[in-house]
């Protein structure tokens, strides 16, 4: 009871702190818009919105979450408040499920925002939401734990910003979001094959398109894997950088 | 009854030893000064007691409770002041208290309520929905003191309580420190304020370079550097007419300094009586004003010990902080 109500404070507070500010509910509201505007510039013709909302909603999550968990963490460990919480009587595996699940959420509610605008601009019938929902969360959880992994391995809000785009810039193009994996160099397809957002792109594919290309259990089974992966090198590192 | 243990305790970051072997034990209710200068291993020390960095070797005991391996236990009996606030700058007072008792499993009516009496003891009821950041640093020390206790902790870490605030905030808060003690709470205390440590603390360890070098009541550590008595008196005027009329009076006497015309002061190896002076003073038509036994100050007794000036360690502390 009293680990939930310290699990449930952390939540609420980042929630209300970092996630919930004008300036992060308008990012989840112009970045979807600016890709498909991008789609549409680069195109010239008129887009199939359903085509590209997999990859659109990925990237919602992806650019949220990983940049919110880094840059928030580091903002804490750098005036110190982050102390506070290693010092709390909650284990660390509490604390920084509660640290991350706020991105969480913020990422699965990025996810939808483009899902709610397509609805009224396509027909979105025969979408597998239920498969949606469960790839838009993995997806939402590993893209986190990749931030909480940035957060870790830099001490400066900059350099958790620079850290982030190393990895999710090279993301875009290598995991099948815009550009078909089967399509890539084949000396590329090993580095797309080793990263999670393929799966969850793949996942949103088949389940919005019909269009996904790996069995939808394997990609889950994966993005679960990598999850518990990333989580558990973090914490790992956190204890052996941050408690000295 | 101890409430913590701290036997051999050492911490070492690669081939830098922080903290060498040190032991102590700190008794319920007590109020303890840790004193020492800027790198001396206090921080790191606290650190240690609180959980925020690992122990190279040694051992510490918290009530029942050992480290590291019942640290989460521990914790919940432990408050924290860290020597910069460190509450959330978006969060009012009233925000910033609850949020910090919620850490502690504190229900919501009961950490509401214990929010509101500390900024009532505190004197922050006005800033209470005030956003932290707005607070003077006066006002954030005392937010982080109320921070820490807030879920009645038996043992309170202070980590330099008052360094780089006003002189009526530290005095204030020096007295909410007092007051804490007084209602049961034991204080472990680090200062490089000597008067600080000397006002306040029942004990005192003097920490140097990682080591402790010396530990007790500050009288204890006052009268062991004590190795002679001093005496001073004050006259109308005259005072260096007599001083070797002194010398002659008592041969135990190690010295007679004139300070002016009105004040001597008298070394001697033991306390003496005072008539015989009295009466020397009154056949050379001298009118003794006041006579008093002058006892060296903490900061004297460290000086001597440590070899360091406690100026110069005030001025390294406070320069850092700017």
């Amino acid at each position: 009871m009293k680990t939930w109500i310290a699990f449930w404070s952390i939540l609420l507070k980042d929630m209300k702190n970092y996630y919930l500010k004008p300036p992060n509910i308008s990012w989840g509201i112009i970045f979807p818009f600016a890709w498909t505007l991008m789609f549409f510039l680069k195109t010239q013709n008129p887009i199939d919105i359903r085509e590209i909302l997999p990859g659109v909603m990925a990237m919602s999550i992806l650019f949220g979450t990983t940049s919110m968990l880094a840059v928030t963490i580091t903002f804490e460990r750098r005036s110190r408040s982050f102390e506070r919480l290693l010092m709390a009587p909650i284990s660390l595996n509490t604390l920084m499920l509660a640290k991350t699940t706020g991105a969480i959420v913020f990422g699965v509610i990025n996810a939808f925002v483009p899902a709610v605008f397509a609805a009224f601009m396509t027909d979105l019938s025969g979408v597998n939401w239920v498969t949606t929902m469960g790839g838009v969360f993995l997806i939402a959880v590993t893209s986190t734990f990749l931030g909480l992994f940035i957060a870790v391995s830099v001490s400066e809000v900059f350099e958790a910003q620079t850290f982030s785009n190393f990895f999710r810039f090279p993301m875009v193009f290598l995991c099948g979001l815009f550009i078909p994996v089967q399509t890539l160099p084949v000396f590329l397809k090993p580095l797309s094959y080793a990263l999670p957002l393929t799966y969850g792109a793949d996942i949103l594919k088949t389940s919005i398109n019909s269009s996904g290309f790996i069995q939808p259990l394997l990609s889950f089974s994966l993005l679960v894997g990598y999850g518990l992966a990333l989580f558990g090198f973090s914490l790992k590192n956190i204890k052996n950088k941050w408690v000295h | 009854m101890h409430i913590l243990e701290v036997s051999h305790l050492t911490k070492k970051y690669n081939n830098f030893t922080a903290v060498n072997n040190i032991s102590f034990n700190i008794l319920e209710g007590e109020l303890f000064g840790f004193l020492g200068p800027n790198g001396s291993g206090k921080t790191t020390t606290i650190n240690m007691l609180t959980g925020l960095a690992k122990i190279t070797s040694g051992s510490i005991k918290l009530l029942e409770f050992d480290y590291p391996h019942e640290l989460k236990k521990a914790q919940q009996i432990i408050g924290i002041v860290p020597d910069e606030s460190n509450l959330y700058e978006e969060l009012d007072g009233f925000g910033n208290l609850c949020f910090c008792a919620s850490l502690y499993g504190m229900e919501k009516t009961m950490r509401e309520g214990k929010a509101r009496q500390l900024l009532e003891e505190f004197d922050l009821t006005g800033a209470g929905n005030k956003p932290f950041k707005s607070y003077s640093k006066g006002m954030k020390r005392k937010l982080t003191i109320a921070a820490g206790i807030i879920h009645e902790p038996k043992i309170l870490f202070l980590d330099e309580p008052t360094t780089g605030i006003d002189v009526a905030s530290a005095r204030r808060i020096r007295q909410l420190i007092k007051k804490l003690n007084k209602n049961g709470t034991t204080v472990f205390l680090t200062t490089h304020y000597i008067e600080e440590a000397e006002n306040l603390c029942h004990r005192v360890a003097f920490i140097v370079k990682g080591e402790i070098i010396k530990i007790g009541t500050v009288s204890e550590l006052i009268q062991e550097a004590q190795q002679e008595s001093i005496v001073q008196f004050t006259l109308a005027g005259g005072a260096g007419r007599l001083q070797q009329a002194l010398r002659e009076k008592s041969p135990a006497i190690f010295n007679v300094e004139v300070l002016s015309d009105t004040v001597l002061r008298v070394n001697t190896p033991q306390l003496i009586s005072l008539s015989p002076y009295i009466k020397l003073f009154e056949e050379n038509n001298l009118t003794l004003y006041e006579a008093k036994i002058i006892r060296p100050s903490l900061e004297e007794v460290f000086v001597k010990i440590t070899g360091i000036e406690a100026e110069h360690m005030k001025k390294d502390r406070e320069g850092r902080k700017k």
